[in-house]
């Protein structure tokens, strides 16, 4: 019974040697082996199953991949006294594992060394630009104008100037921090700003300007639209009255031209001969008295008059007739 | 952030649940077991049991199944061994082999500033809710402000790379999509991202992405870059709205104007037709009647000159047949009785009066 207990014990011890002195490497991480907290040899960097001393060493387990730092957004002043608020991430990878593990350790510090340098570059860097330098990438691009935009409104749909650029100013920070990590064994791989936004106070006075920049366009429509408005009611009345005036002067000539016309043949016609004129005056008397004389006409007449000459007798005094009637149709 | 490492570190997201359990694991656990069991006695038929129970877990971990849309990366003492394709597959027990589930025909995305419910992707939505509405905020290069929402569709197309390369892909390609459409946008005026511009900015915001995703050695290709919603930012939004409202208001004056212009013109033109015809009227009226007085009196005429006393008299005395029935008041006086007249003055003074 004892013999077994003191087998197993020792195979118990064994397999216990053995799996402290076997440890796996992934693809993703390189290995330092310590020896009572001091590195010794080179870190192991290839994956597979590895060998150590056991108990003796330890493995510290380094990570080989890319990784990111997101920086905390911080509010900032720009050159052209803005605060906003910046919000950065970076990739950094570990090149030199003892350096690293010397003297950082583990990740965690590492990180917190980002956000020391790249802070602080940060800072600098927004700090000597203008907000839109930031903001813009490309030095000449010409936007696309709305076409609701007019002329006058040149500086409402057009990008504001720059010198440098997004991509250099994320250089300039770039390169002031990768020199300033290297000693920890880190190599920075890229830096971008993921976040550019006004700050908190700053908005109010941003959206002030866009609703003023909008009113804008909002009051040219409404003039646009009286203006034209008014346009169209002043062609109207304009057309109107040369519509109704072109009507009257037609009207007019065709009027005089038919008078005219009237005129002429009753001229040729009565005008033919001095009889026809005589005749004429006579029978256009007569057919005068009919709408002249009315009822209540007060005619009076003379027993000399041709119609009632006769009252008198049977044979007046029967002298030029016509001018008797003349005279006498007179009232 | 939280540094991974051993086993698990190189889970993925979708395999850290498939890996098996770590080998020392597995061997303290089982000589905690024994420690147990010994001092009890009746060993040989306990130790049976352990090497049995061994066998048991070997077997359970020696097999696994890679769904239709995947590939398994197998790694062997955390060695990468092979890429599986899908279906049962078999590895060695007790952690040796370790494979991970890639889904690298899934067609993946990441949405900005909304979040659809229910998604299985963990890495699918923005990571908090807070976060949601800072994600879309975005000034634009003309130093305005406009909110912009975003889907990214991507798909793994390089297994190993994606899980050996950077360590946290789905992270990163956030980071730089977020970054890359601000970019973009920073570049274009607040017309352009709210109306204008979107198509631009998908394209431009893609090929960026797609840039950046190839040098970052992810190993995720980015198929789409769609732009959802783009709104100016909300105290900002109803003086927007008031310019589209300006511009309805527009049309409707200048249409009512036509309106009123097109009542009264029209009409105007017809009357000007109307009166035109009518005059036409008059001037044929009196041309007619002038050459039918004409026509009458030349035929009274020729008449006439037959005999021209006779019909004198005859039309005299006929028109006076005619009118003097209708007078009312007729007075015949004598030339010798001329003492009636003054008598008679009121009368024919009255009867001047028409």
């Amino acid at each position: 019974m004892n013999k077994q207990i003191v087998i197993l014990a020792v195979l118990g011890i064994a397999a216990y040697l053995l799996m402290s002195s076997i440890y796996t490497v992934s693809e993703v991480e390189q290995m330092i082996i310590t020896q009572f907290g001091k590195p010794v040899g080179q870190p192991v960097t290839s994956a597979g199953l590895k060998v150590k001393v056991p108990f003796i060493q330890e493995v510290n387990p380094i990570d080989k991949r890319v990784l990111e730092w997101d920086g905390n957004p911080s509010d900032m002043p720009t050159k052209d006294k803005l605060y906003i608020s910046v919000d950065l991430f970076a990739r950094w990878r570990i090149t030199d594992p003892l350096q690293y593990f010397l003297r950082l350790r583990d990740e965690r510090s590492a990180q917190s060394r980002l956000d020391d340098i790249l802070g602080s570059e940060t800072r600098n860097a927004v700090a000597k630009h203008e907000l839109i330098e930031i903001i813009r990438t490309t030095k000449d691009r010409v936007p696309l104008r709305d076409a609701l935009l007019t002329e006058a409104e040149r500086d409402m749909g057009s990008l504001v100037p720059i010198q440098k650029g997004r991509k250099q100013v994320e250089q300039e920070i770039f390169a002031a921090a990768a020199e300033k990590v290297q000693v920890f064994g880190i190599e920075l791989l890229d830096i971008r700003f993921k976040r550019i936004n006004y700050n908190e106070s700053v908005r109010p006075k941003i959206y002030d300007r866009m609703i003023s920049e909008r009113r804008q366009i909002a009051e040219r429509f409404l003039s646009e639209g009286n203006g034209e408005a008014a346009r169209i009611r002043g062609n109207r009345v304009r057309d109107l009255n040369k519509i109704q005036s072109e009507a009257y002067r037609q009207v007019e000539e065709i009027r005089g031209v038919a008078d005219a016309k009237a005129t002429e043949i009753y001229a040729r016609a009565y005008n033919q001969s001095p009889e026809a004129v005589a005749f004429y005056e006579f029978t256009r008397t007569m057919q005068s008295y009919k709408s002249i004389i009315a009822e209540n006409t007060t005619l009076v007449l003379s027993t000399d008059s041709d119609l009632f000459k006769f009252l008198k007798g049977m044979s007046p005094n029967g002298d030029s007739p016509s001018a008797r009637v003349a005279a006498g149709e007179r009232r | 952030m939280t540094s991974q490492h051993g086993n698990g570190g190189q889970g993925g997201p979708w395999g850290g649940g498939g890996t098996p359990p770590d080998l020392e694991v597995l061997v303290r656990q089982g000589q905690d077991w024994l420690r147990q069991l010994l001092p009890g006695g009746g060993s040989r038929g306990l130790i049976a049991l352990a090497l049995l129970a061994l066998a048991g877990l070997g077997a359970w971990t020696a097999y696994y199944t890679v769904p239709s849309d995947s590939v398994a990366v197998v790694q062997r003492f955390g060695k990468y061994l092979k890429e599986v394709p899908p279906g049962l597959h078999f590895k060695l027990p007790l952690g040796i082999d370790a494979a991970t589930i890639v889904p690298v025909k899934r067609q993946l995305k990441q949405e900005f500033g909304f979040t659809t419910p229910g998604a299985s992707d963990p890495y699918q939505s923005p990571l908090d809710g807070n976060r949601h509405k800072r994600e879309t905020e975005m000034v634009t290069g003309d130093l305005n402000a406009a909110l912009v929402e975003w889907v990214v569709q991507y798909r793994i197309s390089d297994p190993v790379k994606f899980l050996f390369e950077v360590r946290e892909p789905s992270d990163t390609l956030r980071y730089v999509s977020e970054s890359v459409m601000r970019e973009v946008v920073g570049d274009r005026t607040v017309d352009e991202v709210i109306t204008i511009g979107r198509q631009e900015i998908e394209t431009e915001a893609l090929t960026k992405m797609q840039a950046l995703s190839t040098k970052y050695a992810m190993g995720i290709s980015i198929d789409q870059v769609q732009l959802k919603n783009i709104n100016p930012p909300e105290p900002v939004q109803e003086s927007f709205n008031e310019v589209n409202q300006a511009q309805q208001e527009k049309e409707k004056l200048i249409n009512e104007a036509r309106r009123d212009y097109n009542k009264v013109i029209p009409l105007a033109e017809g009357e000007k037709d109307q009166r035109i015809r009518e005059a036409d009227g008059y001037r044929l009226k009196r041309v007619n009647e002038a050459e039918g007085d004409v026509a009458r009196f030349s035929a009274l005429l020729a008449e006439y000159r037959k005999a021209p006393e006779v019909t004198r008299r005859r039309i005299y005395i006929e028109t006076l047949q005619d009118v003097m029935p209708g007078i009312r008041s007729k007075i015949i006086i004598d030339e010798q009785a001329r003492s009636i007249l003054p008598l008679l003055n009121l009368d024919t003074r009255k009867g001047d009066q028409p």
